[in-house]
């Protein structure tokens, strides 16, 4: 055999890489990169295919059950899925899926005779929840149905949490939280509302087998600069002042606002005062516009309202009048980088700004508060005030005491308190049946051909050549005058469709079968990325750097497989794969085949509860 | 068999050659050919060799005449001129061209079915005139585009898909073109991109008929046991006697070797072939060695490939004819007619 003479590295064969174990869930699930970023691990381009068909209540439904608020997030989630998304390592920007998710949710047919029951016979377990924020709601929708009886706690009177008290309407219009909501309260949770819990020993002398604490990080940061105490009157925190709006209580502010901070509390901040009379509205930032916190949308979203935002200003001083503000002192800094590549904001020698305003609202950051947790109620806190939560099960030392959302961890954003809620209502779910907590139900994991015939699959494999489509907005004209007038307009079914055609079905895997491989090079040849490589096995470094094309991205698995006849390895990078499906289609042995791998984590009640 | 068109995206990575072309600006339309056809990877393998030499596209003639091999031209070097002639004909039609245009790159595509059957004579003839060009055969050893009988380059005995046995001796276009006087001659089998596409280059750069008998497994129709052209058969029987870089310029070279170990050919564009030595014995200067060394492996039941032949110093047909530097397309119609009186002059040397 003289087939590999000109193949050096085959000569100097070396144990090198095992071959890849794709009967572990995990290597697949990562291949979704959308799947794997996103907390509650929704099954993304499952339903981004239904919304191509025109399935939208198919599509609400794999949402809902992973995500439980898929109108809410399709307007306002973080969206950890689009920087993950493949479509942005091949092209300038990844699939719109936060938007595509508002296509189904907005396009669906009533579903409610789809969503889960509380049985009549309740198995006798109560669990207590504190805060009726997307936490506490997620642990409620997964306990209800299993016959818990949940007690939902909250200081406002109607249940949503931070979803309703600090997502401006104009973001978020209340019917869609409500409906969203409404299906959770509609399993009848016993409602505690309108009531402040102020102790935690209390709530559990009434005898709870579990309680969760789901109250959010509900603390707006202040600035104790000069100056504050005299100027109060026009100097607001953030997330109070856009609860304030959010109940009606606020409807006004000054003509010229100064929002301090560059989270996207400040640009809602920003974006509400722009719609309550401020017309001279501007975001100082402390740190760069690149480092700054809210997401690159919010910050796009907040420009186009005609919100300019300064950056490199540090609040010094607010300045007043006999009681009434009317401006703050800025010091100019700079970025400087040290041997580490850390940075730090020095002065930059510059003088001093001053900015004129009517009224200041302080976005700098939220913290947790636990006033009401007695320290002797057996729950542990550490140095920072933050209760000792276990990053699996969400139990904090007390036994019957969960964690979730915000109240966790610190601030993130509704998905993660949805994922928080999925995983204490397991914990709950095991520790009431007398299980160990500890003990994880795996996910239902499903892996099927998707071949209907020679060159037909049950995916569309043609791969757009879109780029990203726009969501469309309200005029700024109409906008600004209505603080409930929602300012996106949501993609319609026809862009919907095409945006949804940009999706790469990256579920879809390209599954390999070395035993029935005839090496002919067949898919080397036809592979538009060039992701796929025959040659000698080697370390996983030395072998990235001499296959068809170099594989540089080190967070992107390689797939390799021996047990060919040559002795050589198949190798392909996951990276920039098309899910094109051409390598199946030119294969003649079918030793390649696109198998969808579907993934659903586990919800309390066991893996196949869906089933 | 895929319907749809290769998707636009291309690997982020991927390098440029010379001329700012990527290896995939040198694809063609999408292939027709059955999934795993060996004439595919034989495709990927000009691209990469063109590619790899900074050739425009627009400097290639493609020709090619009937049958599944001959219509791979359409598969690659999309930017490229082409003929798809009358079976067996293309030869002709690449002489002609030639004729006509002597700056193109002449590529002649053709199968076993195109060059050892009906194609026969035109194959020879047209090598033996000494024409520029690279000449590929596709040999698979049956006619796919009829279901798979033998065909004229089948080893006796072998069998066929549906159970015959070949008893006909098989044509050997290598032998027959080493005989009809190419002055390179390779072979190498689609499934070994390591050896064909430094083999393409060197004919590409060479100045005269260039040979490659490229074995092709027919997947459809030819790829059971009891096939000689089967991948695991010329896996298994493959004797390379070299294996060769195709080197540019002497300027590119920085590696020395032991001495015997290689072989470095120059040939007359400045461009080297330096062989690697795996059968200690062989000299591919030597015409008539090689052809004793290939019957006599071929009744081992071995398949010799590598760099087979190789005159350094080739003449081609337009030496032979000595005819003008400019390309006959090139010349206006005065020099073309140059009138009565020039004619008689030529008559009058005949006389």
């Amino acid at each position: 055999m003289s087939i590999d003479a000109l193949d050096a590295p085959a000569k100097q064969l070396r144990p090198g890489m095992t071959s890849t174990d794709t009967s572990n869930p995990d290597y697949f699930h990562k291949v979704v990169d959308c799947q794997w970023a996103c907390p509650a691990h929704t099954p993304v381009p499952e339903y981004i295919r239904m919304i191509a068909a025109g399935r939208y209540s198919d599509a609400y439904m794999v949402n809902w059950k992973s995500n439980v608020f898929p109108g809410v997030l399709g307007r306002t989630c973080d969206r950890p899925c689009e920087p993950a998304c493949r479509r942005g390592r091949i092209e300038a920007e990844p699939v719109a899926i936060c938007r595509l998710k508002r296509v189904a949710a907005d396009n669906k047919d009533d579903i409610r005779d789809r969503l889960p029951k509380a049985p009549a016979q309740k198995n006798g377990k109560r669990i207590a929840l504190i805060g009726a924020g997307p936490a506490s709601l997620t642990v409620a929708r997964d306990l209800l149905p299993l016959g818990y009886t949940v007690v939902l706690f909250d200081q406002d009177r109607q249940a949503g949490g931070m979803m309703r008290t600090q997502i401006p309407k104009f973001r978020l219009p209340e019917t869609v939280l409500d409906e969203e909501v409404g299906y959770i309260t509609d399993l009848q949770p016993e409602m505690r509302l309108g009531k402040r819990v102020d102790s935690m020993k209390a709530v559990l002398a009434e005898g709870f087998d579990a309680v969760f604490v789901g109250c959010g990080a509900p603390r707006g940061r202040n600035l104790e600069l000069p100056g504050r105490e005299d100027a109060k009157a026009n100097i607001h925190i953030g997330i109070d002042w856009l609860s304030s709006v959010s109940f009606g209580h606020v409807e006004k502010i000054g003509k010229r606002v100064i929002v301090l901070g560059g989270g996207n509390t400040a640009m809602d901040c920003c974006r509400t005062s722009r719609r309550l009379g401020g017309e001279d509205v501007r975001v100082v930032v402390r740190s760069g516009f690149e480092e700054m916190k809210a997401s690159p949308w919010e910050k796009e979203d907040s420009m186009r309202e005609g919100i300019p935002i300064h950056n490199f200003l540090v609040p010094k001083e607010f300045k007043q009048k006999s009681g009434k503000l009317t401006g703050v002192v800025f010091e100019k800094v700079k970025a400087e980088f040290d041997a580490k590549g850390k940075r730090s904001l020095v002065p930059s020698g510059e003088p001093d700004v001053y900015l004129e305003c009517d009224d200041v609202l302080v976005a700098v950051g939220q913290e947790n508060a636990f006033p009401w947790i007695e320290r002797d109620a057996g729950i542990e806190f550490d140095k920072w005030g933050m209760p000792t939560v276990d990053e699996v099960t969400y139990q904090s030392s007390n036994p019957k005491v969960f964690f979730g959302g915000d109240a966790a961890f610190g601030p993130k954003n509704i998905i993660w308190a949805v994922a928080h809620g999925h995983g204490a209502a397991i914990s709950i779910d095991q520790a009431c049946q007398g299980r160990d907590v500890k003990d994880r139900p795996p996910p239902l994991v499903n892996l099927m051909s998707q071949k209907m015939g020679i060159h037909e699959w049950s995916y569309d494999n043609d791969i757009s050549n879109d780029l990203r489509f726009k969501v469309p907005h309200l005029p700024n004209e109409i906008a600004l005058k209505d603080v409930r007038a929602e300012v996106e307009l949501g993609f319609d079914r026809k862009v919907g469709f095409e945006e949804a055609q940009r999706c790469l079905n990256c579920d879809v895997q390209t599954v390999f079968e070395a035993k029935l491989c005839i090496e002919c090079d067949a898919c080397v040849d036809i592979c538009p990325l060039d992701c796929i490589t025959f040659t000698g096995n080697g370390d996983e470094h030395e072998l990235r750097a001499r296959l068809t094309a170099p594989a540089k991205n080190l967070t992107q698995d390689l797939y390799v497989a021996d047990g060919l006849k040559t002795g050589r390895v198949m190798v392909k990078d996951e990276d920039l794969c098309l899910h094109c499906g051409f390598c199946a289609e030119r294969c003649p042995t079918g030793a390649w085949d696109m198998q969808k791998f579907l993934l659903e984590t586990a919800q309390a009640g066991g893996s196949c509860q869906s089933r | 068999m895929t319907y749809l068109t290769k998707p636009k995206f291309r690997h982020p990575a991927l390098e440029k050659n010379d001329l700012g072309f990527t290896r995939r600006d040198y694809e063609g339309a999408i292939s027709t050919l059955c999934a795993g056809c060996g004439h595919d990877s034989i495709s990927a393998a000009l691209i990469q060799a063109f590619y790899e030499l900074n050739i425009e596209p627009h400097r290639v003639a493609k020709l090619s005449g009937i049958g599944c091999s001959s219509k791979t031209p359409d598969y690659f070097l999309g930017q490229s001129h082409g003929f798809n002639s009358v079976h067996g004909r293309m030869p002709s039609v690449l002489t002609g061209a030639n004729l006509a245009n002597r700056n193109l790159i002449y590529l002649g595509i053709s199968g076993d079915g195109d060059s050892a059957s009906i194609g026969l004579g035109q194959f020879v003839h047209c090598v033996r005139r000494g024409v520029n060009m690279v000449y590929i055969t596709e040999n698979n050893g049956v006619y796919g585009l009829t279901k798979g009988q033998f065909s004229a380059t089948a080893d006796r005995g072998s069998k066929s898909k549906a159970g015959g046995t070949n008893n006909d001796s098989p044509i050997d276009l290598v032998g027959m073109a080493l005989m009809a006087g190419a002055t390179l001659v390779g072979r190498s089998f689609s499934g070994d991109k390591g050896q064909l596409v430094p083999l393409i280059k060197a004919a590409i750069a060479h100045n005269g008929p260039a040979f490659i008998d490229v074995i092709s497994p027919c997947v459809a129709f030819n790829n059971h046991p009891g096939s000689t052209k089967s991948f695991d058969f010329v896996r298994e029987h493959n004797e390379a006697v070299n294996s060769l870089d195709f080197i540019e310029s002497r300027a590119e070279i920085t590696v020395d070797y032991a001495p015997g170990s290689v072989q470095d050919v120059e040939q007359h564009d400045g461009s080297i072939i330096r062989l690697h030595k795996i059968h200690e014995e062989y000299d591919p200067t030597n015409r008539v060695a090689a052809m004793n060394y290939l019957q006599q492996h071929h009744e081992k039941g071995e398949l010799a490939t590598g760099l087979l032949y190789l005159d350094p110093n080739p003449r081609d047909m337009h030496a032979f004819l000595r005819t003008v530097d400019t390309p006959l397309n090139r010349l206006g119609a005065k020099e073309l007619c140059p009138g009565a009186k020039a004619l008689d002059a030529i008559n009058n040397d005949y006389r």
